[in-house]
């Protein structure tokens, strides 16, 4: 049996889809925010010269990135609740993807680090510059230079992978398209639609990337090369 | 006249290893020292101790009168006073050469960012690289790189310069570029510490030569002293180059 693509019923619903495709925006634009201090102050302290800080960061890192997200999810979700804390699913949805991308970002972030040379911190260390200081100029600056691509394609994943906030409710895209498929009993092409918007805002993620990039790398921008 | 630099009975462990075992030497105002000697005798060490890169077990450093062993040492006030240039350069890959020279001042003195600038063309004069204040490093060349180096330290006007054999890693035809800068600082009144292994420079630049042995000040003297070795260390080391 053939079966027959109809669009039609879905047009209607395009004011839902883009909601949903918006707050996906929003919630990657919390969670890169958030991800980035977090896997930054993470990276630091797995640096630091406190075994506890080490443990800490180690531990929540490896922990992160050694379980399931959707199980995360639902530790978070379904624990904030049992012990009597009420966020609004926003909130939460954000708040896992924060906690989940902040410890890849960290390890990506120590990477980075890790290619900076003693001699630049001796170097920066003979000229006076105090220990904050050559953390922001000489360590991250060129350390987040150095690993911006493997760090966007991260934040583009998690773009990806906040379809699974659909599984507790939050408004995003793939929640709207299960709303979306049940009432108008098309779910083949409803998530051809998600689909195509996903890849859309994929797009739409790099090139602001790639953007923002060439302003916050001028020497990137102008030698074209990578650090 | 008080030292610039002064070094008393210095002694320096790494773990079980003594790497400086009783340095004492002076650095008169102006004054330029080459220290020579063997790998591994301890040459970067004694240098490193007095801008406090490496802390010592004992002994007294001193500079501008400002105890440098005194664990309470203000120590970026010491490192304003004096500067470093390393072997291997070690500029900012990320910055221009402006900003790697105007680095420190606007964060260290605070220099406004429309002085800075005034800052970076100076010191760049100085090192004969005023058309290259908007490169990056890798753009330069190896003695380029290293004389930016030496500009990045000179901007931030310290009382002394330490060089760390900073003509090693650079090929034979671009060490004379980066020598003759430092000659020109010498010749400027420059207080400088040497730590080289062009024995040619040595001999004319310096006002005295530290020869270093396991660890110890074993010969010293003016440049002449390279042309008539009283130890038979010294005479060897020269003999047998490094
Ligand atoms: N951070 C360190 N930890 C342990 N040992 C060290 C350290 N730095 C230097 N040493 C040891 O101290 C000794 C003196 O080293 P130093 O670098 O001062 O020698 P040098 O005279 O500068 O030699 P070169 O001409 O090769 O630069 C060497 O045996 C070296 O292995
Ligand atoms: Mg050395």
């Amino acid at each position: 049996m053939r079966y027959k693509f109809d669009f039609g019923a879905l047009v209607e619903h395009w004011p839902e889809f883009l909601s949903g495709a918006l707050t996906t925006l929003q919630m990657t634009a919390f969670a890169v925010v958030f991800g980035l201090v977090i896997g930054i102050l993470c990276a630091i302290g797995r640096r630091s010269a406190s075994p506890f800080l080490q443990w800490l960061c180690g531990f929540y890192v490896e922990t992160i990135r050694n379980t399931p997200y959707l199980i995360q999810i639902f530790f978070i979700f379904f624990g904030l609740s049992s012990i009597g804390i009420k966020l609004p699913i926003f909130v939460a949805a954000v708040l896992t993807l924060v906690i989940n991308v902040g410890a890849y970002t960290a390890e990506i972030v120590r990477a980075g680090m890790d290619t900076i040379h003693p001699g630049q911190i001796e170097a920066a260390q003979a000229l006076g510059l105090s220990q904050p200081q050559i953390y922001w100029d000489v360590i991250l600056r060129p350390a987040l230079e150095r690993v911006y691509p493997a760090l966007t394609s991260q934040f583009v994943l998690m773009m990806l992978a906040s379809s699974i906030t659909s599984q507790i409710s939050a408004e995003e895209l793939t929640a709207v398209a299960n709303n979306i498929q049940s009432f108008t009993f098309r779910a083949f092409e409803t998530y051809i639609v998600v689909a195509f918007l996903y890849l859309l805002l994929a797009v739409i993620l790099k090139l602001a990337f790639y953007g923002f990039g060439q302003i916050i790398f001028p020497r990137r921008r102008r030698l074209g090369t990578a650090l | 006249m008080s030292a610039a630099v002064s070094l008393r009975d210095v002694h320096k462990r790494f773990g079980e290893v003594e790497v400086l075992k009783g340095v004492s030497f002076d650095v008169a105002p102006g004054e330029v020292v080459a220290v020579i000697g063997r790998s591994g005798s301890g040459k970067s060490t004694a240098l490193r101790c007095v801008n406090r890169l490496e802390t010592i077990q004992s002994g007294e450093i001193e500079v501008h009168g400002r105890r440098v062993d005194d664990p309470a040492l203000d120590l970026r006030a010491l490192r304003r006073d004096v500067g470093m240039v390393f072997q291997s350069y070690n500029l900012f890959p990320h910055l221009t050469v402006a900003e790697n020279i105007t680095l420190a001042p606007r964060r260290v003195r605070k220099t406004p960012q429309s002085e800075a600038r005034h800052i970076a063309v100076e010191a760049l004069a100085r090192v004969g690289l005023s058309d290259k204040i908007d490169a990056y490093p890798e753009q330069l060349s190896g003695g380029q790189q290293q004389r930016v180096a030496i500009a990045r330290s000179l901007a931030m006007q310290p009382k002394v310069m330490l060089f760390d054999e900073v003509t090693s890693a650079l090929d034979p035809h671009l060490t004379g570029e980066v020598l003759k800068v430092m000659e020109a600082l010498a010749r400027g009144g420059m207080t400088m510490l040497v730590v080289t292994h062009e024995m040619a420079f040595a001999r004319r630049v310096a006002d005295r030569v530290i020869f270093m042995h396991t660890g110890k000040v074993w010969e010293t003297g003016a440049g002449e002293m390279l042309a008539h070795p009283q130890t038979p260390e010294l005479r060897e080391f020269l003999a047998n180059g490094l």
